[in-house]
């Protein structure tokens, strides 16, 4: 159809409508939790995972059993504010060590992750560590993968029923043990079974129960969904990782395309890739992800789907490494190990190890020439300063003398700072080991010998046999 | 007594919460039962600038779950506990409730560790170590905000380490003294003295009682008005427990030294309180604290 005058009308092209709507499937805003069947590998990364498990669980379940001398060799007693660890006695005011040791595990963390990726998750976390514990338990009572499967999907038969029991006994007994260790921590573990025993210390038995019932959710039944969806780490760790990270990669270019074959047929004419999709990767993965989808959060680089593709590649006779740890660069260049390795001294890392040696240094300094002894100075609340017999113009103060060593000590108090200074009060005090006493002072100048105002003073706490000597600053108030 | 002027913000405060609970049940009744559309990638089909495609990573339902809790509780507990406006809780909890059970708790534990000193004699309770470290802690806490750290004192608050003893200093008094307090009253006496001038010479004569440095023409004028004090301070000047009125030849001087301070006690009086600790520490605690009071001035072994 043409306007009358002839000229052709400026046309604003249409596209087509697509023929059909790309397919879609109906979903809840709320997913459930698919049930993971991890199936068990043999490895080098399974075996660096039982090493660690071993590791951490003998140090932990181990460590609240060893004595130092007469008393236990770790132990936090946050009844008496004491911190036993080994020769070490820490008082709630050496807070400090703590903040730095978490600052040294946070940047370690921090380190380990710009080279090696989620090192931490796949093989020392405790959530990995316990849910590696829980499955090897359901592993030898209900067998692998499929016999789990079949399990589940099968109705209650008497052979459900004891093996489901049994490793509920199991896994409750485990979880009370850890529990019971963790409060081990904080309360004398050898009265503890005792005081269990006669339902003494109701906030005993409740953090043995709470810390084992966390353990027995988390380990058994939660699993990779903390991973997934409660723990932060897993979440912010992407902002050290760089292209230069070990990561588990899949080799996509030499992989794909992937398809089932004959161990006879040449494949490469076929144009089959190197992956047969066995789908082996998936099935060991504890997290439930196929790895083939390349780097995702889930992912907590365990290594597992590295010894099953392995194991895959022996038996194929292909090259193994068709899924490995490498980094991104590393895959889509066609790096060798050692050009990687040389990527590893790059600033971020140079960083993060310059700062982590130094706050080590720094916190072995700092312990190594520790005072064990603390003082702190409170001034008299009720009287400023007072004029008593003699013509003297008197000051009080109360001391708290924290014994840091495991010895009973004698210290010596003495002041300095203002002409004529004197204690009055006695000077020499002895306190027991790792106790804490509050000691009144009296300070005594002549009157007039100082300007009215206010004068700092020094206390110096000296222990006798010379374990330490301290200065503390107070001050000196004369009246108007 | 109501936390609230009238019954309209009672029930305008329970109503929001309630609503509030309520609209958060709706809500995630609402979105369990909603279903989205969901291509086959897993994105939800929405695309942004060119090529920023929204993934679909639903919230795992057994976070759902907790919110469900959540809800549970918060109704279980407005029933239980004070929550909902005036609505006192089927629990009857209150804070002073809890304060004086957990009060009582810890006098019911302490009881057995003050139990073995009541049948003891204070000059023995007053010798034994574990006593003294417990009455230090109870002084520290109730007594040294006014007498000081180490009991001495200060202007107008008693020395306690001395023999000098307004109310006495047996045993038995010391004990009244925590339990019940006592007032020390000295009455403006200007009116009965005379001039000013007569007010002076006695404040001389005062100090002469103690010794201290004076002026003796004035004392000797002063000394036939101290029968305005002498009713309670005695004629000699030694005071009278009795009465709380201090001994005033011992150079001890409560409320300051000095010819001012006493023109200035005589002519304006003072009221001098010492506030019962019946309610606060239990007979036990007065107990134990009766003898690390009467300890400081009877050293153990030095008064035998």
């Amino acid at each position: 159809m043409k306007p009358a005058d002839g000229k052709p009308r400026k046309v604003i092209p249409i596209a087509a409508a697509p023929a059909e709507k790309p397919k879609t499937e109906s979903a809840s805003l709320y997913e459930a939790q698919k049930k993971v069947y991890p199936r068990s590998i043999s490895g080098v990364f399974a075996n660096w995972r039982w090493i660690m498990v071993y590791v951490t669980q003998l140090i932990f379940y181990g460590l609240p059993w060893l004595q130092w001398g007469e008393r236990q060799m770790v132990l936090f007693d946050l009844g008496a504010r004491r911190f036993y660890i080994f020769g070490l006695v820490l008082y709630p005011q050496d807070f400090i060590y703590l903040t730095g040791l978490l600052i040294i595990s946070a940047l370690a963390l921090f380190l380990f992750t710009a080279v090696a990726g989620r090192l931490w998750c796949g093989f020392s976390c405790p959530q990995t560590v316990y849910t590696e514990i829980f499955m090897w338990i359901e592993h030898k009572i209900e067998g692998d993968r499929s016999a789990r499967i079949r399990l589940d999907n099968g109705p209650w038969t008497f052979e459900k029923t004891w093996k489901k029991s049994l490793k509920q006994l199991v896994w409750i007994t485990v979880s009370f043990w850890t529990g019971f260790t963790f409060v081990g921590y904080f309360v004398p573990i050898r009265e503890l079974g005792g005081e269990l025993m006669s339902l003494h210390g109701s906030w005993q038995i409740f953090w043995v129960f709470f810390y084992g019932l966390a353990t027995y959710g988390n380990a058994g039944y939660l699993r990779e969904q903390v991973c997934k969806y409660m723990c932060p780490y897993a979440r912010f760790q992407s902002a050290m990782f760089d292209n230069d990270t070990l990561v588990v990669t899949y080799d996509p270019e030499r992989g794909e395309p992937r398809g089932p074959r004959t161990k006879a047929v040449d494949y490469k004419a076929k144009g089959l890739g190197d992956c047969i999709d066995c789908s082996l990767c998936v099935q060991v993965c504890p997290t439930g992800i196929d790895i083939r989808d390349g780097l995702q959060y889930d992912c907590i680089g365990c290594g597992l789907c590295v010894d099953a593709c392995n194991t895959v590649m022996d038996k194929m006779q292909y090259p193994r490494g068709l899924i490995r740890f490498s980094t991104q660069n590393g895959v889509k260049n066609h790096w060798t190990q050692s050009q990687m390795l040389k990527r590893v001294l790059r600033p971020r890392v140079l960083f993060y190890s310059g700062i982590l040696i130094a706050l080590c240094i720094g916190m072995m300094a700092s312990l190594v020439v520790r005072t064990p002894l603390k003082v702190d100075i409170v001034r008299d609340r009720a009287a400023l300063s007072r004029i008593v017999a003699g013509g003297k113009l008197e000051n009080i103060y109360r001391l708290q003398i924290m014994n840091a060593t495991e010895g009973a000590q004698r210290y010596v108090i003495s002041a300095r700072g203002l002409d004529g200074l004197e204690v009055i009060s006695e000077p020499e005090i002895d306190i027991g080991p790792a106790e804490s006493r509050w000691v009144v002072v009296r300070l005594q100048i002549p009157y007039g010998s100082a300007a009215p105002g206010s004068h700092t003073v020094y206390f110096d706490v000296r222990a006798q046999d010379d374990k330490g000597q301290v200065a503390e600053k107070s001050v000196f108030l004369v009246p108007r | 007594m109501s936390d609230f002027t009238s019954n309209f913000w009672s029930i305008y405060v329970a109503g929001i919460t309630l609503a509030g609970i309520i609209a958060c049940a709706l809500l995630l009744w609402l979105t369990s039962r909603k279903k989205i559309e969901s291509a086959a990638d897993n994105t939800t089909g929405h695309v942004w600038d060119v090529d920023l495609r929204e993934m679909n990573n639903p919230m795992p339902r057994w976070w759902m779950w907790l919110f469900v809790i959540t809800i549970v509780f918060a109704f279980a507990y407005l029933a239980a506990y004070p929550g909902l406006g005036t609505f006192k809780g089927q629990l009857g909890w209150t804070q002073v409730g809890e304060y004086q059970a957990e009060v009582d708790k810890a006098n019911a534990e302490l009881q057995p560790l003050y139990a073995r000193f009541d049948s003891m004699k204070t000059e023995d309770i007053a010798a034994d170590q574990a006593a003294m470290a417990i009455g230090e802690r109870l002084f520290m806490n109730n007594c040294a905000q006014c007498h000081g750290s180490d009991a001495r004192g200060s202007k107008s608050f008693p020395n306690l380490s001395d023999k000098d003893w307004l109310h006495g200093g047996t045993p038995d008094d010391i004990r009244k003294t925590i339990h019940d307090g006592r007032v020390g009253v000295m009455p403006p006496m200007a009116a009965a003295v005379g001039s000013p001038d007569d007010v002076r010479n006695l404040a001389q004569y005062v100090l002469s009682l103690s010794g201290s440095p004076h002026d003796s023409l004035k004392a000797s004028l002063g000394k036939a008005k101290f029968t305005a004090c002498a009713a309670c301070h005695g004629m000699d000047g030694k005071g009278m427990t009795a009465m709380g009125a201090p001994n005033l030849t011992d150079d001890i001087w409560l409320h300051g030294w000095g010819e001012a301070a006493i023109v200035a006690m005589i002519n304006d009086g003072k009221t001098n309180q010492m506030p019962a600790q019946a309610g606060k520490l239990t007979d036990q605690q007065i107990n134990v604290l009766t003898a690390y009071v009467w300890g400081m001035s009877n050293k153990p072994g030095a008064a035998k």
